[in-house]
């Protein structure tokens, strides 16, 4: 415990800039995974154990979309198509079997996919740690902001996440497919007799929350390395958000993607062996204050 | 069916003669087979195979999902582990030393866990499991950090015992594993595991008929855990030493994919599961470096297609196999069946 370290860091402009910026850009990429995760448990009520999976397929195909193009943007957007297509098809060969059934064997077969997974992504590009590097584009001299230094790339995906958030947001609360996905998470039944099509729903919100994991694989590339496995990690840190946030609620998900993030970063210079037992306090005193997450509502009948 | 008090007596007296009979098979194995391989096996199924038991009192009993319950399993590896480690105390002390420990950090958990149901139970065991898991990994004075307790476990002699003793170090684990199976066994059979059953089917009537939900499953978690850490004594006793990893979620979720492949609705399920994954890992690290298409491969198979656990789908299957033996020829069964 270095508490010193924490107080200094706290009355100094600089290294709270510092510490601020990382705590966002932590905080965004996992926002974009967990809003993936927490939108697929709100309208198919399937807690995805393999959304990690898909982060790290995302990264991979980032990683060598960029080795072929040289284009990061090309990376990133192909990053989230690949893992899409990958999610479609996890949904029709085995997601769609399992709905509705006993939530011990949606983790099973979840628990099965990320073994296959890793271990696909092992065979393709190998167990060595690769590193994409940072593209060419943001090879800049660091911005100082009131004396804290800030890598340009850190707003580019500050900036970025914050839009496609934006852009989710107006898709889900906006937009007439938004409506559709909110009266399915609360009455499929309803939906489905109104001559709409719930499977085709469910399959579209699938893809669109691993298009998500599979866009944030991507963008972290430059500033992760890559290992398989790497999706672990990231899946439990995208649970804990989407519990502390309420399951199923995407805005609770922002917030505690924050929280979270701003929590690693301080809690790094505090506590620096003890980061993710910070997370897990913070999970545990939400859930004991407040079972259903900040932002949860109880949940809907499921399919 | 009603079990009259001396059908009751004659089955727990079978149940001990089984145990008996299986532990006298698994004793004489070493000097039938010889092989340390065996030998290996055996103890790694036998901790596993405790640990996935203790966990189903919890899932297939009482109907609460833990996915935490390696936190447990480590809780005895490492308590265990260190005691004997600090040189201070003998075999015996230790083990119920531990037990206690378990139990206490059990107890404080499972009251703030057991309020909450379903996946929010879950990952509240999780959250706390990883918590657990990351204590493990930052208290390096007493864990030895990411590299576990390291440097053996000393065991010194007791009661004329010497578990520095390959052949007494693997009856001792087995005898340690089979009497822990025996009382979960009478724990499930006994009036408190009946009420679990009640709880998981029908909490509200439970709570009704006048039974205190909440300490109910409060003692079922704390059971269930301390059972849990004794497959981690006996791990840790046997491969002498101790690993963050027990404490992981992996664990965890194999711990879960144990009972699930055994069977739920099977006291014996998750230990014969524990055996079947065992193996398979075993079997499966020897052929291939694919570990993980294989495995997951095979999860998913089950998963889609089986859909329940080995003994669950067996079950029917040998009770007709049973009631046909039974069965005269001009049974009117058959006559209802071409009918349907």
């Amino acid at each position: 415990m270095e508490l010193g370290a924490l107080l200094s860091c706290l009355s100094d402009q600089s290294c709270l800039v510092t510490q601020t910026t990382s705590g966002l850009i932590i905080g965004m990429l996992f926002f974009l995974v967990a809003s993936g995760l927490t939108l697929i448990f709100g309208v198919l009520g399937i807690v995805n154990f393999a959304h990690g999976a898909f982060y790290m397929l995302g990264a991979y195909i980032g990683y060598s979309a960029y080795q072929v193009t040289q284009n990061y943007a090309i990376a990133v957007i192909s990053a989230g198509l690949g893992a899409a297509l990958a999610g479609a098809l996890f949904e029709c060969l085995a997601v769609r079997r399992v709905y509705g059934q006993n939530v011990l064997l949606q983790l099973l077969v979840c628990y099965g996919v990320v073994l296959i997974a890793d271990d696909l992504v092992q065979i393709i590009w190998g167990s060595e740690y690769l590193s994409m590097g940072m593209p060419e584009t943001f090879r800049l001299p660091p911005l100082v902001i009131a004396g804290g230094f800030v890598p340009p790339f850190y707003i580019f995906i500050i900036c970025t996440s914050s839009i496609i958030a934006f852009l989710l947001w107006f898709l889900i609360e906006r937009t007439q497919y938004g409506r559709i996905i909110r009266a399915t998470a609360t009455n499929p039944e309803m939906v489905s007799s109104l001559g709409i099509p719930t499977p085709l729903i469910y399959l579209s919100v699938v893809v669109l929350g691993l298009f998500l994991a599979g866009i944030a694989g991507g963008l972290a590339a430059p500033i992760r390395a890559l290992t398989p496995g790497m999706g672990f990690s990231v899946l439990i840190v995208s649970f804990v958000i989407t519990v502390i946030g309420g399951m199923g609620s995407v805005s609770g998900a922002f917030i505690a993607a924050i929280l979270i993030g701003l929590t690693r970063s301080y809690g790094s210079i505090g506590f620096p062996l003890f980061v993710d037992g910070l997370i897990y306090l913070l999970m545990a005193a939400v859930l004991i204050i407040k079972p259903t997450g900040l932002l949860g509502e109880k949940k809907a009948d499921r399919p | 069916m009603k079990i009259t008090q001396q059908e009751g007596k004659r089955k727990s007296l079978n149940e001990a003669l089984i145990t008996i009979a299986a532990l006298l098979i698994l004793l004489a194995l070493p000097s039938l087979t010889g092989s340390q391989k065996i030998m290996d096996f055996v103890i790694f199924a036998a901790a596993y195979g405790v640990l996935a038991t203790a966990l189903n009192l919890l899932i297939g009993y009482t109907g609460l999902i833990s996915f935490g319950h390696a936190m447990f399993f480590a809780s005895g590896a490492y308590s265990f582990g260190a005691l004997m480690q600090s040189e201070t105390t003998s075999v015996p002390i230790a083990i119920v030393l531990t037990l206690i420990i378990t139990a206490t950090i059990a107890a404080v958990i499972g009251a703030i866990c057991v309020r909450l149901s379903e996946i929010y139970f879950a990952f509240l065991t999780l959250a706390f499991q990883m918590f657990f898991h990351s204590v493990l990994l930052s208290w390096v004075e007493v864990t030895g950090g990411d590299n576990g307790l390291l440097g053996g476990i000393p065991t010194p002699v007791f009661f004329g015992i010497n578990l520095a003793q390959a052949g007494t170090k693997y009856a001792f684990c087995v005898s340690l594993a089979i009497l822990s199976i025996y009382l979960l066994r009478r724990i499930v059979t006994s009036h408190f595991g009946y009420t679990l059953r009640m709880i998981r089917d029908n909490e509200r009537r439970a709570i009704f008929l006048g039974v205190n939900v909440f300490l109910t499953k409060l003692i079922c978690f704390t059971l269930s855990a301390v059972f849990a850490s004794i497959g981690g004594i006996i791990l840790a006793l046997f491969i002498s030493g101790a690993y963050p990893d027990f404490a992981f979620w992996t664990t965890s979720g194999e711990a879960i994919f144990m009972v699930m492949l055994g069977g739920v609705n099977n006291f014996l399920g998750p230990l014969v599961g524990a055996i079947l994954l065992t193996g398979l890992n075993d079997l499966v690290v020897h052929y291939t470096n694919h570990f993980g298409l294989f495995l997951g491969s095979i999860i998913l198979l089950f998963a889609l297609v089986l859909k329940k656990g080995i003994l669950d789908f067996l079950d029917p299957v040998l009770e007709n196999l049973l009631n046909k033996k039974i069965k005269t020829p001009n049974d009117t069964s058959e006559v209802e069946n071409s009918d349907a």
